[in-house]
């Protein structure tokens, strides 16, 4: 009689044991399926095929007179090039390493000393520096100016002074012949 | 796989959905073909749609757009980026304006996408006899029939369609003509004791004509069709404004496939059907697993029911 | 409120004192008494449930790609087929699963009919519903406008013109809707934003259509109130389980269009850009319309024809009232039953007739179809409520065999009685 009911309660134990694992394992696929289905969900919203195939841009480089500027639309953002004087390069190649905030070489920046490009958008939160036109206020070091919150970059495009924490970005150039680029 | 489609289509057709309703303008249902892309598990060939681009390039882009198609998305064809390129630059594609304010012309890009050969559906128009040449980018999904449409319409030309073919159609037309004769002799006579009833009184009244009989159809003069149509037994109306574009060796394969009418009809058609669906690979493999995954799910919810239940009295 | 929620969680105690949710939900849809035996046809209404979220869901993502202009609709659509991450998926999902919306909805709407669901204390639980129907017919019909291709253009310049019935006012509405003398941009305009609205509106009625549903809980297969603790079980976990596979099977038939045959449903008038100057051969509404295109079609007179559509879907509501029967379940209504399923066939005719073209035979069925419509409802309805003699009804959900209901009610209770 005891050992009888013993084993009715170790079979109803069996069974709920089964039934737990089922609701478990069911739970669990609800889990898996249904971030499943969110995924495509989200990635919808990363730049789709046609936005990533517009990733580069070519430039002539032919009409742009020492000391002037041009600015060019890279994967709909400006990109600064600056046909650099002499001074210029010679300002941004002096500098010590270490009074830079974000330490890098003019050197490493450019592909030909006379040709910087850089991206236009400062790197504190995103407004275009001045520094393009002439008349501009080019800041302290004569490189750009961002208005926003007065950050000061130099002719290296390498911030001195104010909030932006980095340099302005590099983008991918290539030059395709004397006057021709490629950015991206 | 494919059965429990049937079976759910027959579920939602005894539902009350009638799908697919036939075209009412006279023409032949295109006969179904299998293709490599058929069924649950086919897959495009990417040889056969590389040859059907190339009869794309060569014969129908003198008159058809693609306008949906990027010369990036010709990697599904299985180009590499360097023959992709050397695809692109082959075609000249308008920029600008630059900083003149003028457009310009530069070889294509991956990015661009394929030119139109006409400036605008006006320009196409006026080209073409009145009938803008339709965009080719969805045809094989905007045509009842798809692929096989587009197949039978290619070899559908009276030198390509088989007497068989012909002889239907000629029986459906004679048949057609037969019924409408009759209705409207009908008609005729009715007028007619109308008019010998008002003649007595009124000798000025009108006889009304008697109608033609149009006789049986027996070739494709008997038609009638329009002097600038070709007869098409696919075509609605059998009368199409496009003349046979397709014909042996009209292009050279670069695999050296032979170039037969139904090859080439087969290869653009697949083309055609791709460019209207170039997702359809994924999708498929993607559907294969979430229904496996599914099966297992179902199953166990199904378990996991009975559990449940086994103890409501 | 709260006495009823178990748990041992110090902050869902905290929260659930001050915003009593975890009550609400626990009332609602854990410890919620429901009926023990009710059938797989009980499935379809946590079915429309999640096709809806499915539908919003997959909306909202869809309107971040998608640009409502006349210019541009068109090839937005097919950007996000074939550039925009898993785009394709995405709208097809959409699309299929706004068919089996329907179909789902439509079966538990003739799951109501047949188990006399409608009739009190749940009138208005019935009322809601219809109003659901009615908006969801709305929102679809301007969500099919929005691809711009032929079938949406011309659909919706079909649709509209409805609206030119109404004597006097007619061509001034229809102008009014169309926000011009055609359908055009500021149409499509007008479609998107209450295509993006009426879903939520939609949330809203179902949110109102449960409140009615839980003041006295859902009708079951015999059509007798529940009698106390023994006829009913809590909804979890034995219909949280029930539903769940419901689901299921119902995602397995889904993927079935959605992967194999996405376009099957559709029409391919629709993958050729909207032309104002070219109407397609056939215009044909989606088929959940069919049924209703028939009706209109039926009538030879615009406005009549007009009246009489929007009449089939009007005269559910007093459904209620014209079915006079005390009995709900057609399983204890000998001739109701036979009644219920010539309807059923009769819906399934016009559905037909509204895709063959309005001449001939199917003209004729479909006026005969439509009258019969209206007869079922008019006529059969309340004389069936006076004539009809019901088998008798069981005592209770648990005890069905003793009450001596006859075979048929011993023959359906009797999967409840394994254990």
């Amino acid at each position: 009689m005891a050992a009888d009911s013993a084993h009715a309660s170790q079979q109803s134990q069996d069974e709920e044991t089964r039934r737990d694992f089922l609701y478990l394992m069911a739970t669990a696929m609800g889990v898996v399926g249904t971030g499943a289905f969110a995924w495509p969900l989200v990635n919808s919203m990363n730049p789709s095929k046609e936005v990533l195939a517009l990733a580069s841009t070519e430039v002539d480089l032919s009409p742009i007179e020492v000391g002037q500027s041009l600015t060019v639309m890279w994967r709909g953002k400006p990109v600064f090039i600056r046909h650099r004087t002499e001074a210029e390069i010679a300002e941004a190649a002096d500098v010590a390493l270490d009074e830079l905030p974000d330490q890098e070489a003019d050197a490493d920046r450019v592909v030909k000393p006379e040709w910087l490009v850089v991206g236009g958008n400062c790197t504190h939160l995103g407004c275009v520096p001045l520094g393009q036109k002439t008349g501009d206020e080019k800041g302290e070091y004569g490189g750009w100016f961002c208005p926003c919150h007065g950050s000061h970059y130099d002719t290296s495009g390498r911030i001195r002074k104010g909030p932006a924490p980095e340099n302005l970005p590099v983008p991918p150039v290539e030059f395709l012949d004397d006057t021709t680029i490629k950015i991206g | 796989m494919k059965k429990f489609v049937l079976t759910a289509a027959a579920a939602a057709v005894t539902l009350g959905l009638g799908i697919g309703a036939a075209s009412a303008a006279e023409a032949l249902k295109a006969p179904s073909k299998t293709w490599s892309f058929s069924g649950v598990f086919g897959t495009y060939d990417q040889a056969q749609l590389q040859r059907g681009y190339q009869v794309y390039k060569q014969v129908c882009s003198s008159c058809h757009g693609m306008d949906l198609i990027a010369f990036r998305n010709l990697a599904d064809l299985g180009y590499n980026e360097d023959e992709l390129k050397a695809i692109a630059a082959e075609y000249e594609v308008t920029d600008g304006p630059d900083e003149f304010g003028d457009m310009f012309d530069r070889p294509a890009r991956l990015s661009d996408y394929f030119p139109s050969p006409f400036a605008n559906a006006q320009a196409a128009a006026a080209a073409n006899g009145g009938a803008a040449p339709p965009d080719l980018s969805l045809v094989a999904k905007a045509r009842v029939g798809g692929p096989d449409y587009l197949y039978a319409l290619l070899t559908g030309y009276e030198d390509d369609v088989s007497e068989e073919v012909l002889q239907q159609i000629f029986e459906t037309e004679t048949h057609k003509r037969e019924v409408q004769y009759a209705a409207a002799m009908e008609a005729y006579e009715v007028r007619l004791a109308k008019y010998q009833e008002k003649v007595k009184t009124d000798p000025t009244a009108k006889e009304p004509a008697m109608p033609e009989d149009p006789g049986p159809v027996e070739s494709v003069e008997d038609l009638g069709l329009p002097d600038t149509a070709s007869f098409n037994a696919y075509f609605p109306g059998y009368g199409i404004a496009m003349a046979p574009p397709l014909s042996e060796d009209i292009v050279e394969y670069a695999d050296g496939t032979p170039a037969t009418l139904s090859n080439l009809s087969a290869d653009v058609s697949a083309f055609m059907m791709w460019a209207a669906e170039p997702t359809m690979d994924q999708r498929k493999q993607m559907g294969i697993k979430v229904i496996l995954f599914l099966l297992v799910f179902t199953g166990i919810l199904y378990a996991a029911k009975r559990k449940c239940w086994a103890d409501v009295h | 409120m709260s006495e009823h929620l178990k748990t041992n969680n110090a902050l869902i105690k905290w929260i659930d004192h001050r915003l009593p949710v975890f009550s609400m939900m626990n009332e609602t849809m854990i410890d919620y008494p429901a009926p023990k035996n009710l059938n797989y046809w009980w499935n379809f209404g946590s079915l429309a449930g999640f096709a809806l979220v499915v539908m919003i869901v997959t909306g909202i993502v869809l309107a971040m790609q998608y640009t409502a202009h006349v210019d541009y609709a068109f090839n937005s659509v097919e950007r996000i087929m074939r550039d925009v991450n898993g785009g394709w998926l995405i709208r097809y999902i959409h699309m299929n699963m706004a068919s089996f919306f329907f179909i789902v909805v439509f079966i538990h709407m003739f799951r109501g009919l047949y188990y006399g669901s409608y009739k009190a204390p749940r009138e208005i639980l019935w009322m809601l519903g219809v109003v659901i129907l009615l908006l969801m017919m709305a929102t679809a019909f301007m969500g099919y406008v929005l691809p711009w291709g032929q079938m949406s253009f011309w659909g919706a310049t079909v649709i509209t013109n409805l609206f030119s019935a109404i004597p006097v006012f007619g061509e001034a509405i229809v102008v009014w809707l169309w926000g011009g003398f055609s359908v055009d941009n500021p149409t499509l305009n007008r479609f998107f934003a209450l295509h993006y609205l009426l879903p939520f509106v939609i949330v809203g009625v179902v949110v109102v259509h449960l409140w009615a549903l839980h003041r006295f809980g859902s009708n079951n297969p015999l059509g007798i109130e529940a009698n106390g603790q023994q006829d009913k079980i809590p909804f979890h976990p034995y219909y949280t389980v029930k539903d769940a596979f419901g689901v299921g099977v119902f995602l397995l038939a889904f993927s079935g269009f959605l992967f194999f045959a996405p376009n099957f449903l559709g029409h391919p008038d629709n993958y050729i850009p909207a032309n104002p100057l070219v109407t397609p051969a056939h215009i044909v509404p989606e088929w959940y319309f069919l049924p209703f295109y028939a009706i209109l079609r039926s009538i030879p007179d615009k406005l009549l024809g007009v009246v009489a559509m929007f009449a089939s879907i009007g005269i559910l509501f007093i459904l209620p009232w014209l079915d006079r029967s005390p009995v709900r379940s057609a399983k204890f209504r000998p001739v109701y039953k036979w009644f219920f399923w010539l309807f059923f066939a009769n819906c399934i005719l016009l559905g037909w007739v509204g895709q063959e073209a309005a001449e001939g035979l199917p003209l004729i069925l479909g006026r005969l179809a439509t009258a019969w419509y209206f007869i079922h409802f008019l006529v059969v309805l309340p004389l069936l409520g006076v004539m009809e003699r019901p088998k008798p009804l069981p005592v209770s959900i648990s005890e069905p065999v003793l009450s001596g209901g006859g075979g048929l009610a011993a023959a359906a209770a009797k999967p409840m009685e394994k254990a």
